[in-house]
């Protein structure tokens, strides 16, 4: 795709899939390899991947309350130029669904000092990703737009919210 | 005694929706039983561990241990089963240990701060002694 080929969107790459978790591996899979390609360690590529199956598991099991028909969009797209010769400086991958709708304010991670079974997403998105940016879809459902640069080095360059009106906290 | 056996196909949630069955080995011996579990442990897999280590705890051995030296991935619906796991081990005076992890999977009990909560140690042989 060359630059003046690239779409009005910005998305090089999209995937529909049902809310059923035989298809985690194959999406966090898809993810890791194409941050590979746009230059990240094999480290930050298991950790965005992981990011992306906690998001995708909080939609198949709080949005859609373990509904395996719902559906979720998985959007990706390079930071930093469009054109394939162009170097990435990272990478933005956008989850959307038809789920319930919730304040995104009320997307919080919880205390980790009460040590008990699950409620570990949130926290693992955050930490993992530069920016985490969840929304109310204009029809229905939820979108969460995620965000990690790449170093120099081209690994972890660490967890800052550079979105300000997301209504969340990290 | 060794046993290689396929976790219960547990039926909760959409686990049964995977339609593949992670093998778990289990190695079991006076004082300790060994699971070692084989494959990814996500959303689809996490339940049949489930079954296996609450299966192991209503043995009551002193000592259950986690063998993850065949596990290249785990999300938090693994980790939540192993607090789980932990948390049933404790009340009935079962110590549970992790071992074998590969970085990749030791990252996320780092990054959910477990990694102190949890007994881990590189592999069986460290298990068996502490």
């Amino acid at each position: 795709m060359s630059q003046s080929s690239a779409k009005p969107d910005g998305i090089h790459l999209r995937l529909e899939m049902l809310s059923q978790p035989r298809y985690l591996s194959g999406a966090r899979e898809l993810v890791a390899a194409v941050a590979k390609r746009l230059g990240f360690t094999e480290q930050a590529c298991g950790q965005i991947a992981l990011a992306i199956d906690e998001a995708l598991c909080n939609v198949m099991c709080h949005g859609y309350g373990r509904d395996p028909n719902g559906v979720i969009w998985l959007s990706i797209e390079p930071l930093g130029g469009h054109a394939p010769d162009n170097g990435a400086t990272g990478i933005k991958v956008v989850i959307e669904d038809e789920a319930k709708q919730i304040d995104p304010a009320k997307i919080k991670s919880r205390d980790l000092d009460d040590v008990r079974p699950g409620g570990l997403g949130v926290h693992i998105i955050h930490e993992v990703m530069d920016s985490v940016c969840f929304q109310k879809r204009e029809t229905k459902g939820m979108r969460l737009s995620l965000e990690k640069r790449i170093d120099d080095d081209g690994a972890d360059s660490g967890g800052c919210c550079t979105e300000g009106a997301c209504g969340h906290e990290r | 005694m060794m046993a290689r056996i396929p976790a219960d196909v547990a039926q909760r949630g959409l686990a049964g929706m995977s339609g593949e069955q992670m093998k778990i080995d289990v190695e079991q011996n006076e004082a300790s039983v060994v699971l070692t579990p084989h494959g990814e442990i996500d959303l689809s897999s996490s339940p049949e561990l489930r079954e296996s280590l609450l299966s192991a705890l209503r043995g009551n051995p002193s000592k259950l241990i986690v063998n993850l030296c065949k596990t290249p991935y785990m999300d938090s619906s693994g980790v939540a089963t192993l607090v789980e796991a932990m948390q049933k081990a404790m009340r009935s005076q079962t110590k549970l240990v992790l071992c074998g992890m590969e970085d990749k999977v030791r990252s996320i009990f780092e990054i959910a701060r477990l990694d102190a909560v949890f007994t881990i140690v590189d592999d069986t042989d460290a298990a068996q002694t502490v």
